[in-house]
C-alpha cells in the first residue's frame, strides 16, 4: 500500500493537536507562577485523572475487576510495585475465572 | 541521541555516571509497563491491518501521535471517505487531559533545558507522565530519569503496533489473560505511591464519582477529563487558605 494523503494529512493533523494539549499546560504554567488554592489543585491532578481514568474499570466491572483492584491496593501498601503489580494481576485472572 | 546534555568531558565522569544510572532506573521502572504495552501493540496493530494499514502507515501514527486511546478511537472512525476532521477533533478531546498533566508536571522541570523540555512533552503519555510525577514527589526527577522511561517506551510502542499489522490475528482478546489489568494495576499502585494523606481524600472522591456517572451517561471519554476536573476542583476548594 503507498502511503495515502489523506492518511498522512489525518495522522499529522492528530499528532499536532496531540502536541498541542501535551505544550499547552506547560506554556501556561511558564508564565503564570501558581500558589494558594490553584496550587493545590495542580498538585492533585495526578490522583484526579488517574483516579478518573480507572474508575469505571474498578467501580463497574464486576465483582472480580473489583476486588482485584483492592488486593492490588492492599499488596501496594506493603510491598514493590513489581510485586504488587504481579499479584494484582494473578489475583484479577484467578477471580475472573473463578466468580467472572 | 544526546539526551543527556551535553557530552561529559574527560576526567569528569561522576555526572556523567550520574546521568546514566538516572536513565537506568527510569527504564527499570517502566519495565513493567513495557511488557503490559505487547499486547495492546498488537491488538491495535491487527484492528489497523483490518482499515487496510500496514507497517508503514501504523509506524507512522504511533510515533507521530504516540497516544494509544485516542489512536485505538481513530482507527475506529476510519472509513471511506476519511472523516478527517471529525477524527482530528476526536483526537483532541480524548487527549485534553494533557493540559492538566503538563501543567502539574510543569513546575517538576527546572533540570530540563530548552531542547529535552519540548522533547519530553512530546514524549507525555499517561504511563510515562505518571512515572515521573511520582518520582517528582521526591523532588528527584531529572532529565535522564524521564528520558529512561520514555525512550523505550516510545520504540516498543511503535515496534509492537507496527508488527501487529502483520501478526496482529493471534492475540484474541488482551482480557482473556489479565494484560488489560495490568493497566488498572498499575495506575492503582501508582495512587497508592501518591497518596498524601486526608487532603488526597477530597479529589480522590470527587474525580471517582464523576467520572462514573459520566461514564454511563456520556458518550467517548469525556469521563477522564470531566472527573479530573471535579477532583481538582475538589482540591483546590477543599485546600486551607493557610497552605
Amino acid at each position: 500500500m503507498k502511503l495515502d494523503l489523506q492518511l498522512v494529512l489525518t495522522i499529522l493533523g492528530m499528532g499536532v493537536v496531540t502536541y498541542a494539549t501535551r505544550i499547552g499546560g506547560y506554556a501556561l504554567l511558564s508564565r503564570f507562577p501558581v500558589k494558594g488554592r490553584v496550587k493545590a489543585g495542580l498538585e492533585a491532578v495526578p490522583i484526579a485523572i488517574l483516579t478518573a481514568i480507572i474508575a469505571p474499570a474498578v467501580l463497574a466491572a464486576g465483582l472480580a475487576d473489583g476486588l482485584a483492584a483492592l488486593i492490588t491496593v492492599l499488596l501496594a501498601l506493603r510491598l514493590p510495585v513489581i510485586l504488587a503489580l504481579i499479584g494484582g494481576i494473578g489475583a484479577a485472572v484467578l477471580l475472573r475465572a473463578l466468580i467472572g | 541521541m544526546s539526551i543527556d546534555g551535553v557530552p561529559p568531558a574527560p576526567g569528569n565522569s561522576s555526572p556523567a555516571a550520574g546521568r546514566r544510572a538516572d536513565f537506568m532506573l527510569g527504564l527499570w521502572h517502566i519495565a513493567p509497563l513495557m511488557v503490559g504495552l505487547i499486547p495492546f501493540g498488537l491488538v491495535m496493530g491487527a484492528v489497523a491491518a483490518q482499515k487496510g494499514f500496514g507497517p508503514v502507515e501504523m509506524m507512522l501514527m504511533s510515533g507521530v501521535v504516540f497516544a494509544g486511546a485516542s489512536q485505538f478511537v481513530a482507527l475506529d472512525m476510519w472509513r471511506d471517505p476519511l472523516p478527517m476532521l471529525a477524527i482530528v477533533a476526536t483526537t483532541a478531546m480524548i487527549n485534553l487531559r494533557h493540559v492538566m498533566m503538563g501543567a502539574a508536571m510543569q513546575p517538576a522541570m527546572g533540570r530540563f533545558n530548552r531542547v529535552q523540555t519540548p522533547a519530553s512533552l512530546f514524549l507525555m503519555a499517561d504511563e510515562i507522565w505518571a512515572m515521573a510525577m511520582r518520582r517528582a514527589a521526591d523532588g528527584r526527577l531529572t532529565p535522564a530519569y524521564y528520558f529512561g522511561l520514555a525512550t523505550f517506551f516510545y520504540l516498543s510502542w511503535v515496534f509492537w503496533t507496527g508488527l501487529g499489522t502483520v501478526v496482529g490475528g493471534i492475540i484474541q482478546s488482551p482480557a482473556r489473560y489479565g494484560f488489560d489489568f495490568a493497566f488498572t494495576a498499575v495506575f492503582l499502585i501508582l495512587i497508592v505511591g501518591l497518596w498524601r494523606g486526608r487532603r488526597s481524600i477530597a479529589p480522590l472522591a470527587a474525580s471517582a464519582v464523576v467520572a462514573l456517572g459520566a461514564h454511563a451517561w456520556l458518550p467517548g471519554v469525556w469521563y477522564i477529563v470531566l472527573g479530573g476536573v471535579a477532583g481538582v476542583l475538589a482540591a483546590a476548594l477543599s485546600a486551607s487558605d493557610a497552605s
